[in-house]
């Protein structure tokens, strides 16, 4: 495998430059005339994950420089947050950032609004809203796998991964009635309690999803060709990711070891115990395609460890705070960050005591985390985008807004 | 076949025309029927269970389809060439149906036992690159230039291995012809060449079968219409009925290989059970069920494995396929000076 990277590396480069200085060519008297070539990634295309638009420029199969176009699904949900006629009609807007774990973002709008009123909200809520989180936390990765394995050709484990992803959501629908939009987390508390076989069901899940992501490494994690494709590309040093102000995955892959949950604890993550997993390069180097996948694989390890610690301790209790129905917290501010699949997500709200919020402003991870791609994309070639892009996890609705 | 047919008919013209037809008559049921079979296979993989709703388990889903592509409009991108856009399909096709003049489907039935039979089928399924190259350069779309590139690149150099793995046969049998190669395996099981000059043949058929995948660009080498790079590669801007030709002819494609594979290294149409079971129905049994299963292992890769990348493959056909067969070639050549 070191082999093929470095042959491969060195070659993107010599090409790279061979592109830009044309050399003579014998016998011809003259300097070949090569043009780069621009190509447009999307906004229809089968890898770009949504609505997004790359324009490479090209040399051949080599590219030169990336530039991604967003705004194709710009719906100014910060605008009409102004215009909410109170805080909890926000929630529902708020699933539709990143519709494929809507529960992680409700979980930091409630805590940021709740922060705002300064409430505590009763131990059952806090511990159902952890479970909610971590479910929301495997079904994006499972999906952020499953696809990335389509995006390297291999179909058949995007479809494993959705096969376990449904019984997550089968608990969630039971819970609260829906698939991917939930508006479960209201400010203050939860729209509905969980059903009695709740931790009976999520108990069954997490003993029965275990193997499965053994299945899912001997099917695509340890794949020869899918290391081939995936190690040692799109390498994201750390000094880079920090700067750029990536999160999340993306971060922790480049070897960081910074996860909002152990980092700058809310709710009551602290009382769980959990490892936060990095990219080592293993495979390849620190920061390659391979080890943000991998540490995705190990998060969705913790995640079930931490349903199984909060499903024991599960508290009985009322699962709404004593708050009125319409509520006008005193004017201020608040920034209340949490850490979403995709990384760190931000909730700055301010009030004017007011019914509806006078500002809300996202600090979404997708798109700090979709800033890096040029830099890491210059100089791969066009299958690489692909890999990387996928790595990168986006979900157009929080990049757009 | 053919003398029975002339002695019947009494016209050199008709006879050869079908003689030239039957192929076709397994080709497009096979198409057929593979469609439906990959679509099953891929299902019952992926814990789905694929076309259910026409008729039994969804078997007649792909007359559905193909009906579908006919009665849907034929649509000419406007900034397309439209001559060759037009062309293209039947070059693939051309290509592809050709290369069945010389697969052997019986002893008493291969449309033309010519001499050269091997090297004709090398060179007659490179004509389908130019088709590729044309549907992809008439499309006048930058994807399927690519897609039409990569399969340029990519046929050529895996035609080297299929010709090295194939003349590693050709040396032990001494003759091109495919009918000759099927007598010299007559006999049991253990005559097949997959089992002649241990191991050497047997890594000739794993090479062969490799790069055949490259040629018809199947999983992990479906490079040139890689989906998720390329949207379709060479076909993205085709349509309708010419869009099922091109189709048509992979599937076409992807048997011919497996012929090819099947005569050189399993027998082709002989019983595995010498004289028993064999003859020239059994043959056409034989012949197609070792085909089958060789579309089968095309299909369980293809549902299994992910894509190389462009330059990777590269590195597979030239860096580690053709070595290995040329030492396959060197191999056989000294035991076969050995046993003189």
């Amino acid at each position: 495998m070191d082999v093929t990277v470095a042959v491969h590396k060195e070659g993107v480069l010599a090409d790279v430059d061979a592109g830009r200085k044309p050399a003579a060519i014998p016998g011809l008297g003259r300097a070949l005339r090569a043009e780069e070539m621009v190509i447009n990634m999307g906004p229809q295309h089968p890898s770009t994950h949504g609505v997004l638009r790359l324009e490479l420029i090209v040399d051949g199969e080599i590219v030169v420089d990336v530039v991604p176009h967003i705004g194709y699904l710009h719906r100014c949900f910060e605008k009409h947050c102004e215009h909410m006629s109170n805080y909890q009609q926000v929630v529902p807007y708020v699933d539709r950032l990143d519709y494929v774990a809507a529960m992680s973002n409700e979980f930091g709008y409630a805590i940021a609004v709740e922060k705002l009123l300064k409430i505590q909200v009763p131990e059952r809520v806090e511990y159902i809203r952890v479970i909610m989180a971590e479910f929301s936390r495997i079904v994006s990765h499972l999906i952020a796998l499953g696809t990335y394995g389509l995006d390297m050709g291999a179909f058949t484990p995007f479809l494993y991964c959705m096969r376990d992803r449904e019984h997550v959501l089968d608990i969630i629908e039971e819970t609260c009635g829906a698939r991917l939009l939930y508006n479960y987390m209201w400010v203050g508390g939860l729209s509905h309690d969980v059903k009695p076989n709740f931790q009976d069901k999520t108990r069954a899940f997490c003993k029965y999803f275990r193997p499965k992501i053994a299945e899912l490494n001997a099917l695509l994690s340890y794949n020869k060709i899918f290391i081939e494709r995936t190690a040692g590309v799109g390498i994201l040093p750390p000094e880079v990711a920090i700067n750029y102000g990536a999160s999340g995955p993306v971060l922790r892959g480049s070897g960081v070891k910074w996860d909002l949950r152990k980092n700058d604890p809310y709710s009551i993550y602290n009382r769980f115990a959990f490892e936060i997993p990095v990219g080592k390069g293993i495979k390849g180097e620190v920061g390659d395609c391979w080890d943000r996948y991998m540490v995705r694989v190990h998060e969705m390890e913790q995640s079930v460890n931490i349903i199984e610690q909060a499903v024991e301790k599960l508290p009985a209790g009322d699962v709404q705070s004593a708050i009125p129905k319409r509520i006008r917290p005193e004017a201020g501010e608040v920034y209340v960050r949490t850490e979403t699949p995709k990384g760190e997500l931000g909730f700055y709200v301010v009030s004017d005591g007011t019914q509806s919020p006078y500002r809300v402003k996202v600090r979404p991870p997708c798109f700090v985390n979709l800033s890096t791609v040029p830099a890491i994309c210059r100089g791969s070639m066009i299958a690489d985008v692909v890999a990387i892009l996928g790595s990168i996890d986006i979900v157009l609705g929080e990049i757009d807004r | 076949m053919k003398d029975v047919l002339l002695n019947l008919l009494h016209n050199e013209i008709l006879v050869y025309s079908l003689m030239a037809i039957v192929p076709l008559v397994w080709v497009i049921p096979f198409a057929l029927f593979a469609v439906w079979w990959e679509r099953k296979i891929s299902a019952h993989m992926q814990d789905r269970l694929g076309p259910m709703r026409t008729g039994w388990h969804g078997s007649t889903q792909t007359i559905a389809d193909i009906l579908k592509l006919i009665m849907k409009e034929d649509i000419i991108p406007t900034a397309a060439d439209s001559k060759l856009f037009k062309l293209a399909p039947y070059v693939v096709f051309g290509g592809a149906y050709a290369a069945y003049a010389v697969v052997p489907f019986s002893a008493a039935y291969v449309g033309s036992e010519i001499n050269v039979g091997l090297f004709y089928f090398i060179s007659i399924s490179s004509v389908v690159v130019v088709g590729l190259l044309m549907a992809g350069w008439a499309s006048n779309n930058k994807w399927s230039l690519y897609g039409a590139l990569r399969s340029a690149a990519q046929i050529v150099s895996y035609e080297i291995p299929v010709a090295l793995a194939i003349l590693a046969v050709v040396m032990v049998v001494g003759t091109f012809d495919l009918q000759a190669i099927n007598r010299a395996q007559s006999g049991m099981l253990w005559n097949w060449f997959i089992f002649q000059k241990f191991p050497f043949l047997f890594f000739a058929l794993i090479i062969y079968f490799t790069a055949s995948l490259a040629e018809v660009n199947r999983t992990p080498f479906d490079i040139p219409e890689a989906e998720s790079e390329l949207v379709g590669g060479y076909h993205t801007e085709y349509a309708g009925m010419r869009f099922a030709l091109l189709f048509l002819s992979e599937y076409s494609n992807m048997f011919a290989v497996s012929a090819i594979a099947t005569t050189l290294f399993l027998g082709g149409w002989n019983s595995p059970f010498g004289n028993f079971l064999s003859g020239p129905w059994w043959g056409v049994f034989w012949f197609l069920s070792k085909g089958m299963a060789f579309i089968f292992v095309q299909m369980w890769l293809r549902w299994t494995l992910p894509r190389l990348r462009v330059d990777q493959l590269m590195y597979v056909g030239w860096k580690v396929l053709i070595p290995f067969s040329f030492v396959l070639i060197l191999g056989v050549g000294v035991w076969m000076l050995a046993a003189h």
